[in-house]
């Protein structure tokens, strides 16, 4: 779970910003491919990442994952329902950036009634209805992103819904 | 399944956009921005764009960002240009931050492109063969001055009913208010007027300004550095995000305690809690409607301690007694505070039972507000808004406030203030409205009575945002329908013989309707002629926000279609009206409808605001930038307009327009329910329904109903309601629900809400999916002041969730950490 801990040192990360940033960039964490720099498609190009295996998931605990590259912090939830959106054999499993799309303060996980809070400006995002913003200044919902699972159980984000935090364009 | 954008990517603006100041249009905050624009075959880079920083890299919190809403792409002098409109971090009122509302400014201008807000008037329609048609200018102004000429010739001009908002900021501002007011206070002297969002012509806090106290006298940095900020029916996180998240708060975190007064738990009582700490937060739910008891006992038990300030008493406020009786005009007497107190006096034990709140509490809030701190005096701001005036008993609640301010020294003084919050921002002036008289006319009552025979209406939708909506729309839709008959019946004869058919109409009982807006609004359905004003940015416009920053809001693009500022309709339909006035043989009369050849807002601007403030020009404003000057301006100096930090530092108090400039005390006296009907009302009904607002929306969502990703969220009203409540009616989360009562009905979209207390709803406002107006019974004050707060109403379920309420989130608001 992103407790409030780690979203701590998770900002204190963030906020040394940009030297980190150049370091990550267009890479995921995992086994992803890199981005294409080359932004003649009219799409942009998304880098698969893998995030985790089915295996990893404990419902309702979410896993801190990173995509489409080191600087984007996200989460992978399972929650033991099926969504709208969610993947998976129960279809329950749905990723999303954790950078608040208000000022980009880094939000944290509230498992009582599933909802990422922002400690910025008190905004909050209900994980089990897409990323809908429940209250705040954000003017758009939680970027989620495109969850693909392998017949081997590796789960692979592959897109995302919304442009993220602090970026003209998701792949940098 | 929430609403996605699916956009990845943004055109980045290159280094030499072009750069605009904006500030934004919608609340009263006034949060400043820069509007940069560049052509359509133009970018910038990563690296070389215009905010000078490295867009290649992730920015961090706070950082620079444009999010897709604040992108579009636009007409400037007839071109199609990108357009991103950001927050500015340089300008004081908002440090670089953004809401919800101002975040959208650039998604919500109509785009023939992107195809955003194409719900927006191109051109003049007029009512013609059943339907509306489009027309020019000066058809539709001629009509509109040839039956407005006959009608106050052969009748008067009482039977002009006037409609006009008054207030800055989107369509209204100096300009805009400038150019109607001229038209009707000056060349008429039109007398059956109303406002916006009230039934008659006349201040909100009326009380406060005849105690000698402007409403807005402080400045926002005072919450920075004030002991206690007490917020009084107002919901500021919500309603005036920034100053709450940018000035509140900075109070808070250096110590400050806060006071929320509403019978509602908001997500501003939870966000107080979060940063000042819950033993620093005080929430006074009082039974609805007893606010003036609660500030009566504060008033007493803050003078019977002595924590008064009593130099500020002897040297500011009145000394001897009755200053001005209780009369038609003043529904309560004011003088020194003795006399005030004499009536007011009311002890903590007796508000408790009135308020239903614990009596600690309210000596908590004394000493919070007063107790001197180490032997200095205590620094309080105090700030009200909707839940008192639109609330019980508006003048006396009103100056039952100011009360406390002025016992304690804490206006004119930094860190102090008693002010209204505020709605729009402002930007009022206008000839004397004098004539209107004190008790205005009750506007909406006149018309349901059968009275007045044409009707201006100046972007206002009183079907969404009156009371007793539902009589009014019933009575205005079938007198407007009388002329469109007579309309369709002589629609082709020629136009002397459509006037006639038309003044017939209205002599038999009919209402020939203009409306003046940006879109086609609801009220706009009954209407005749409907005339296409524009916005702000679409042209320029002057305001003030709720510290009196006066800022000019730059025009970046054109106007949409034929729209014109309403201050250049305004000066057209007096010309057509000095015209027509001339043809019909009515010469001296004709000669008062000059003066209006205004070729462009600025004419405007400076034939009225600059004729009073002669240091204040375009020009000027311009250099002043987003952090502008805030009224008033006392002279222009090293290239600088000079202006005025807060109101009445001198201790000399000017509102009410005394020689002797002494402030005075307002002898409240509690009368229960004041408005005719509530106490009956309430004693009928199951539920209180609370009329509220939400940051999601502006105002009546005249731009949001067009906007996907708020009616995603929010694709019906929402109706706050306690769990429990909803079992018994058995109502599940989105269910459609049905408030009723004597007045008429609404509906709305059940949201469970585990603060809500048991048989209080609240419901959000101006929603053009069920106007809460619609349950709020006729009853006003003495000075027709309407109160939309308290209303009561049964409620039934009318149908289960539909797909689109099904989709939505039913989690609580309120944050958690
Ligand atoms: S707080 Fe008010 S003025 Fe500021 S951006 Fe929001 S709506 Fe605009
Ligand atoms: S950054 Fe999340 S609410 Fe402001």
């Amino acid at each position: 779970m992103r407790c409030k801990k780690m979203v701590d040192v998770g900002r204190r990360q963030f906020l040394r910003g940009s030297a980190m940033a150049a370091a990550g960039a267009a890479a995921t964490t995992v086994t992803g491919t890199a981005a294409q720099a080359t932004p003649a498609n009219a799409q942009v190009d998304y880098p698969s990442g893998k995030l985790a295996n089915l295996a990893d998931l404990v419902v309702n605990e979410p896993l801190d994952i990173e995509y489409p590259d080191a600087d984007s912090p996200g989460v992978l939830i399972k929650l033991g329902e099926a969504v709208e959106g969610g993947v998976g054999p129960d279809g329950d499993i749905v990723a999303y950036s954790v950078l608040c799309p208000h000022k980009g303060y880094q939000m944290s996980y509230n498992s009582d009634d599933r909802t990422m809070n922002c400690p910025g400006h008190f905004s909050r995002f209900d994980v089990e209805a897409g990323g809908q913003q429940v209250w705040g200044h954000a003017t758009q919902n939680l970027p989620q992103f495109t969850l693909r699972v392998a017949e081997n159980g590796d789960i692979f984000a592959e897109g995302a819904s919304d442009l993220i935090f602090g970026r003209p364009s998701n792949v940098l | 399944m929430a609403y996605k954008r699916q956009i990845d990517r943004l055109p980045i603006p290159p280094a030499d956009a072009k750069v605009h100041n904006v500030t934004c249009h919608y609340c009263i905050v006034g949060c400043g921005y820069k509007a940069y624009t560049w052509p359509r075959n133009k970018q910038g880079t990563l690296s070389d764009n215009a905010f000078g920083i490295d867009l290649g890299e992730q920015q961090g919190a706070d950082g620079t960002w444009v999010a897709p809403s604040m992108y579009n792409m636009v007409k400037q002098d007839g071109k199609d240009v990108h357009l991103a409109v950001v927050p500015d971090k340089e300008c004081v009122v908002n440090s670089g931050l953004v809401s919800i509302r101002g975040g959208r400014m650039a998604e919500n201008r109509p785009s023939k492109v992107t195809g955003t807000q194409n719900q927006r008037l191109s051109d003049p329609i007029v009512w013609r063969n059943g339907v509306w048609q489009p027309t020019s200018w000066d058809d539709a102004l001629d009509l509109v001055a040839r039956v407005t000429a006959r009608i106050i010739t052969e009748g008067s001009e009482d039977d002009l009913l006037l409609s006009m908002f008054d207030h800055g900021g989107s369509a209204g501002g100096y300009e805009n208010t400038w150019g109607t007011g001229k038209l009707y206070f000056g060349s008429m002297k039109i007398k059956n007027a109303r406002i916006h969002n009230r039934p008659g012509y006349n201040s909100e806090v009326h009380s406060s300004r005849d105690m000698g106290v402007d409403e807005l006298q402080y400045r926002y940095s005072d919450y920075e550095v004030t002991d206690t900020i007490m917020i009084v029916g107002a919901n500021p996180l919500e309603t005036q995000t920034n100053l709450f998240l940018n000035h509140m708060r900075k109070g808070l975190e250096n110590g400050a305690k806060f006071i929320m007064v509403d019978p509602r738990r908001t997500v501003t009582v939870n966000a107080a809690e979060e940063v000042a700490g819950a033993e620093n937060v005080l929430h006074l739910a009082i039974d609805p409607g007893s606010d003036m008891a609660l500030f009566n006992a504060l008033f007493t038990y803050i003078v019977d301690q002595g924590w008064t300030d009593s130099e500020f008493i002897k040297n500011s406020t009145f000394q001897s007694g009755e200053a001005v009786p209780e009369d038609a005009a003043h529904p309560s007497g004011l003088g020194s505070l003795e006399y005030a107190l004499a009536t007011c006096r009311t002890s903590t034990a007796e508000a408790a039972e009135i308020c239903k709140v614990d009596e600690s509490d309210i000596i908590k809030a004394a000493e919070w507000l007063a107790k001197p701190k180490d032997g200095e005096r205590k620094k309080a701001v105090i700030a009200y808004e909707k839940g008192v005036i639109w609330g019980n008993d508006n003048y006396r609640t009103v100056g039952s406030i100011v009360n406390i301010a002025l016992a304690t020294g804490n206006i004119g003084r930094e860190g102090g203030g008693c002010c209204r919050l505020g709605g729009h921002q402002e930007g009022y002036y206008r000839p004397s409205d004098a004539h209107v008289g004190r008790p205005a006319t009750y506007v909406d009552q006149l018309l349901i009575s059968g009275g007045g025979k044409v009707q201006h209406i100046w972007a206002c939708d009183h079907y969404k945002t009156t009371l007793n909506a539902a009589q009014y729309k019933s009575v205005h839709r079938k007198r407007a329908a009388m002329v469109k008959d007579a309309m369709d019946a002589s629609a082709a004869g020629t136009r002397e013989q459509q006037v006639d058919a038309i003044v017939a109409a209205v002599n038999a009982g009919g209402l020939f309707v203009v409306d003046v807006d940006i879109h086609h609004s609801q009220i706009g359905q009954n209407a005749h002629v409907v005339l296409p004003a524009c916005e702000s940015n679409e042209m320029n416009l002057t305001s003030m926000n709720g510290e009196r920053r006066l800022r000019l809001s730059e025009k970046y693009m054109d106007r949409y279609g034929n729209s014109l500022p309403d201050c250049l309709i305004a000066a057209k339909l007096a010309q057509n009206m000095e015209r027509v006035l001339r043809e019909m043989g009515h010469d001296d009369y004709a000669d008062q409808f000059k003066g209006f050849d205004w070729e462009t807002e600025e004419d405007a601007f400076m034939d009225g605001y600059h004729g009073g403030n002669p240091d204040v020009t375009y020009d000027r404003l311009r250099a002043m930038g987003n952090n502008g000057v805030q009224e008033p301006v006392q002279g222009f100096e090293n290239g600088k307009l000079v202006g005025t930090d807060r109101l009445y530092m001198d201790g000399k108090f000017t509102r009410h327009g005394r020689d002797d400039k002494k402030a005075l005390f307002c002898a409240a006296s509690w009368r229960g329910l004041q408005a005719p009907g509530k106490e009956q009302e309430r004693a009928n009904h199951k539920f209180w329904v609370n009329n509220v607002r939400a940051n999601i929306f502006w105002q009546n969502q005249f731009l949001d109903k067009d906007n996907d990703f708020i009616q995603d969220r929010f694709p019906y009203p929402f109706i706050e309601m306690n769990a429990d409540d909803m079992v018994e009616i058995g109502v599940n989360p989105g269910d459609l629900v049905e408030i009723h009562n004597e007045n008429g009905s609404t509906q709305g979209m059940a949201y469970p809400t585990d603060t809500a207390a048991r048989g209080q709803v609240a419901m959000v406002f101006g929603s053009p999916a069920g106007s809460q107006g619609n349950v709020v019974n006729p009853g006003v004050n003495e000075l027709v002041l309407p109160d939309y707060k308290h209303t009561w109403g049964n409620i039934r379920k009318l149908a289960d969730a539909t797909p689109a309420a099904r989709s939505v989130s039913f989690k609580s608001k309120e944050y958690t950490s």
